[in-house]
């Protein structure tokens, strides 16, 4: 066991590959942008979601919290960037003042949400989260009475871009003698702080909190009798991966300029859950994995069904629109069927099924 | 007073509703302690099969209530097909993965089937021809239709018919023992699959009639339907203790009659500030301090660590 | 172990460069009718290929409002095309791209960066104001038009973009004349509003509620529901004992069909009135007989009153079914942005834009003009009652109420 658990962090001693892969981050937007900005922008939701689901992982992939209603902190941290930087209450705070607080706006929420559901366990928490998220959206949704505070359901406009003095990242801007588009600039942006993210995920999945987390998700009463501080423990799982998500909608409302609350839906907590489950729960480039394949995967489809349809029955049977939702849900049934412990597991993880025999 | 009386009957028949779906989660929960995702689109496929039954027979002349029951009884059939057919597709290879990874084909084959319902019946709202002429009575004030009368007493029926099932037949005594033990239940001579499958297919027979109520109730149906419902319909079936049938009964009726109340007072009682907009979090709120206290629900029994 | 890591890192990043490169070169294949029409000119008259962006939620809740809106574009440009127009000496072949955004602000970008990608020439859409306000943003900065058919949020077009129009009345014309009307016409003393909670309800009621004030009546309930539900009998019940003489929802068909069907089974006697998004064909289908004497209002003038507007009812009718609730403006939508293109002789978005602030064109759904922002100036506002399982128009509010007159007077 402790042998396996000892690995080499990825960035030490693979300089071939760093580089590499460096290179292939950098080539994205370019590449991406011969395809059309389109794909420049779909990379960059990809990236969001990666974000995203990076930050569940720590609640679901770590501490093994079934957490339906992340979308909530996705939500907090966007209002908060959206209020303190529109034309709303007139208040135009930076960004760097603005993506700090909404991370820590969404960690507070977080332990506020965590704490009521600390002795709940698997499916009910799952609801409890789930319910959670709901009554977030809602009050969004209603709070223009009163007081007019998120502008209900017509949402907020015009909310400032990410600026550093007079470089914006929403307009097409020449640096170096290359032109960066506005979803170009974002993308740099946006792999920035994906970097960060990773980062602190590599550095907490063998740090003591990570193994904390991980005897509580493997059983969660022996942890308790080992010393750990499980209530401690879980509430900063929900602490840390709500203020991932703050800053994710931080950032989504920035590149938004508009935020409402139809943006934060219970589908949206279900598909970052799908992600973090494809791709290899606890698994960092697993979970990378399934966040980049399912943005990808129903955008790409919007491309290739019809040309598809054509080759195979030589017209259109049936309508694009519908056949690609379909595809996609049969997708998450088939990789799950014939890979169940995700795309790409932890070696630990694909080790454990196989011993199961339960 | 006879808002009061209005307000409850509106809750018990909604909650009616409510329950049996829940029932159909629990049922599958009790036993292999997985959570259906597609069950609400299971409702959703029954409500639009009894409509084209329905739709194509209207014009032959027989009583409406008998195209009625033909419709019901398609309904029933095809939804059992569906829920068997989902456990061996979607659940049995699964059965050893880990936990959340059949959360995750559940959610896909939700998406299937309602992108499968969208082909087939359409995107547009679909009006459910209403075969039974409705009579509206009146009672002390309140109002109600023999449509709701018959939704309360078929839900209930039901719940016996499903009590006796569980506790008095052979293969309810199978599931019984299926939930508090697998591999004790197979050494007994269980046949545990067979018996995993007909709580699918129980549950999904039973997400047909509600799919049918709904339909007859609100004659409209649309394949979008089951998200809500089942949303709802699940919260139900963890207020009362998932898992547990008579819970799920209870919790459906207590939801049902939590959201009557709660759309009809809580604006009054707090001077308009949270008012029916906040109808659909009054359930959660409730649940989330029902589980506050009592962290296996209503009716559940303090059960180990699942997760 | 370690090794098979990095290179596995790299397998994926590949594949998604793949699958970006895929895009790529499906791209040009797309793309390139539109700008050179000069190689493939055989015939006597040279062909132009001109694209036409639609966006409407194809999939989700609301898909079947999305599918009416493309069908209505698409029929505009069959329209279009049947008059082998011309500009700039060569003939017109419009071609209609229609997209999905799931009703998904999200999406909403990704697809108005595709059209934008595609070089369309003008863009109809989107049906939500969710997705059209942060699309419109990508659009303006493409200097394409954006006719929106549907998106009824007054912000949409107070961005300072002078690339944003709307073929639709906005809440705050509609909401006053439903106002004003339940109170003048109906006699209201007590009115109840249930809204939908979707910007499209809530900005409706809100206008609705004003307007009901400032003519004298009292709001004696403020209800809410949500555009999914199909129980409304706790809101109504409270509603009830509240005793209104008029009840307004804002909401759609969808919504207020059930409702209808419940107000009866508990016994209101108050009359009904709804907003656009009731008001159709849709709603006397779902709500039957308990739909009889319902008061509901559109924006324009009513389709079957309008030269144009009978024709369209016709073919739509026989080519997409029952026509849902906005396809008449997504079919002005287009034909405006058309109209725009001849004047300015071009397809070219920067020397046609200009064109369309100046439209004034007899569409289907009555005289459209823009005003400075892009809003449709005194959009006409027809009051309805459901009689006998139709819509009969009762009266026609605002200011073309008058030049309604005149295009019926050419002809």
């Amino acid at each position: 066991m402790n042998g396996q658990r000892r690995r080499i962090p990825l960035w030490q001693g693979h300089w071939l590959g760093l580089v590499l892969l460096a290179a292939t981050l950098f080539a994205v937007p370019f590449v991406a942008a011969l395809g059309g900005q389109a794909w420049v922008r779909i990379a960059n939701f990809a990236i969001l979601y990666v974000f995203l689901a990076l930050g569940l992982n720590i609640v679901v992939g770590y501490a093994g919290l079934l957490d339906l209603g992340y979308v909530a902190f996705y939500a907090v941290g966007a209002y908060a960037y959206a209020l303190l930087a529109s034309p709303h209450f007139g208040i135009h705070l930076p960004f760097w003042v603005i993506l700090p607080f909404g991370a820590g706006l969404a960690c507070f929420f977080g332990v506020v949400l965590g704490a009521p559901t600390l002795k709940l366990r698997g499916d009910y928490l799952a609801i409890v989260t789930l319910g959670f998220g709901e009554i977030i959206r809602i009050f969004m949704n209603n709070l223009n009475a009163p007081i007019n505070i998120t502008n209900g359901a017509q949402g907020i406009t015009l909310i400032d871009p990410i600026r550093i003095g007079d470089f914006s990242f929403s307009q097409t801007s020449t640096i170096f003698g290359v032109t960066l588009s506005g979803p170009q600039k974002y993308y740099f942006l946006l792999v920035a702080l994906a970097i960060l993210v990773i980062m602190v995920n590599m550095r907490l999945q063998d740090s003591r909190i990570g193994r904390a987390w991980q005897a509580i998700r493997e059983d969660e009463v022996a942890a308790k009798a080992c010393g750990i501080n499980t209530r401690n423990i879980k509430l900063l799982a929900f602490a840390m991966g709500a203020s991932f998500g703050g800053i994710a909608g931080g950032v989504f409302a920035a590149m938004q300029g508009f935020v409402s609350p139809e943006s934060f839906s219970l589908m949206e907590s279900i598909t970052i859950l799908s992600m973090v489950v494809l791709g290899g729960m606890g698994h960092i480039p697993g979970v990378i994995l399934g966040a980049v394949l399912l943005t990808g995967l129903p955008e790409a489809l919007r491309y290739g069904i019809e040309p598809l349809q054509k080759a195979a029955f030589g017209r259109m049977i049936i309508d694009p629109e519908s056949l690609r939702m379909l595809v996609f849900g049969l997708a998450l049934v088939l990789v799950m069927r014939f890979r169940p412990a995700g795309l790409w597991p932890s070696s630990l993880r694909r080790r454990e099924l196989s011993e199961t025999t339960d | 007073m006879d808002t009061l009386l209005q307000q409850l009957i509106n809750g018990l028949t909604l909650g009616a509703v409510y329950a049996l779906v829940a029932l159909g989660y629990t049922m599958v929960y009790g036993i292999i302690g997985l959570i259906n995702f597609a069950h609400g689109e299971v409702v959703m496929i029954g409500t639009m099969v009894a409509f084209t039954v329905i739709v194509f027979l209207a014009g032959s002349g027989m009583p409406p209530l008998v195209i009625l029951g033909i419709g019901l009884l398609v309904a029933v059939a095809a939804c059992m097909v569906l829920g068997w057919a989902l456990e061996r597709i979607a659940y049995r290879p699964l059965r050893h993965a880990p936990r959340l990874t059949p959360l995750i084909t559940a959610i896909g084959m939700s998406i299937v089937l309602q992108n499968v319902a969208m082909i087939i019946w359409g995107r547009n709202y679909i009006t459910f021809p209403p075969m039974i002429h409705k009579e509206i009575y009146e009672l002390g004030g309140a109002s109600f239709t023999n449509v709701q009368v018959a939704i309360v007493c078929l839900a209930a029926l039901v719940m016996l018919g499903l009590t006796y099932l569980v506790q008095r037949t052979r293969i309810g005594m199978a599931m019984r023992a299926t939930a508090e033990n697998q591999q004790v239940a197979l050494l007994m001579g269980v046949d545990i699959n067979r018996v995993i499958a007909m709580a699918f297919v129980i549950g999904s027979a039973l997400g047909a009639l509600a799919g049918c109520m709904v339909g007859s109730y609100y004659e409209i149906a649309h394949y979008q339907m089951g998200f809500m419902l089942g949303l709802k319909a699940f919260t139900a079936a963890v207020l009362g203790g998932i898992g547990n049938m008579a819970g799920a009964m209870a919790g459906g009726l207590l939801l049902g009659v939590i959201e009557a109340l709660g759309a009809g007072y809580i604006g009054d009682l707090t001077g308009d500030f949270l008012g029916s907009h906040y109808q659909d979090i009054f359930a959660f709120i409730v649940l989330i301090i029902v589980l506050m206290f009592r962290p296996s629900g209503l009716f559940g029994e303090r059960t180990g660590d699942r997760a | 172990m370690n090794h098979v890591r990095i290179p596995g890192v790299l397998v994926v990043l590949a594949a998604s460069v793949a699958l970006i490169g895929c895009g790529k070169k499906e791209e040009p294949k797309a793309a390139a009718p539109a700008p050179a029409p000069a190689a493939a000119a055989p015939a006597p008259k040279p062909e132009m290929v001109v694209k036409i962006g639609h966006v409407a939620p194809l999939t989700g809740p609301i898909a079947h409002l999305g599918k009416d809106n493309e069908n209505g574009a698409r029929l505009a440009v069959e329209d279009a095309n049947a008059k082998k127009l011309e500009i700039d000496g060569k003939v017109v072949k419009f071609e209609l791209l229609g997209e999905d955004d799931q009703a998904d602000p999200k999406t909403g970008t990704v697809v108005a960066q595709k059209l934008v990608d595609a070089k369309v020439a003008g863009v109809v859409g989107h049906l939500n104001s969710g997705t059209t306000i942060p699309a419109s943003a990508i659009y303006n900065q493409a200097g394409l038009p954006q006719i929106s058919p549907s998106a009824t949020n007054p912000k949409y077009t107070q961005q300072g973009f002078n690339t944003t129009f709307r073929v639709m009345a906005n809440d705050i014309q509609q909401g006053s004349v439903v106002g004003s009307y339940a109170v003048k016409d109906m006699g209201a003393k007590k009115v109840a509003i249930i809204d939908d909670r979707t910007a499209y309800g809530q900005g409706l009621a809100d206008e609705v509620e004003k307007a009901a004030k400032a003519g004298g009546a009292t709001i004696v309930a403020r209800e809410f529901t949500n555009d999914k539900a199909t129980d409304f009998k706790a809101i109504l019940t409270k509603i009830k004992a509240k005793n209104p003489d008029v009840i307004f929802l804002g909401g759609m068909d969808a919504v207020g069909g059930p409702m209808l069907k419940q107000i009866k089974e508990l016994g209101i006697k108050a009359k009904f009135t709804t907003g656009d998004g009731g008001c159709s064909p849709e709603l006397i289908k779902l709500a039957g007989p308990a739909s009889e004497g319902v008061i509901c209002t559109q924006a324009g003038l009513p389709v079957d009153k309008l030269p144009n507007g009978q024709k369209f009812v016709e073919d739509f009718t026989k080519k997409y079914g029952q026509i849902q609730i906005y396809s008449p403006y997504s079919y002005d939508a287009v034909m405006v942005l058309v109209d725009a293109m001849k004047r300015a002789n071009s397809a070219d978005p920067v020397k046609y834009l200009p064109e369309v602030g100046k439209t004034s064109y007899d569409g289907v759904t009555g005289k459209v003009e823009f005003d400075e922002k892009g809003d449709i100036k005194n959009g006409a506002i027809t009051v309805f009652e459901i009689k006998d399982g139709k819509l009969v128009t009762l009266k026609s509010e605002g200011g073309t109420a008058g030049a309604a007159a005149a295009p019926e007077a050419k002809k």
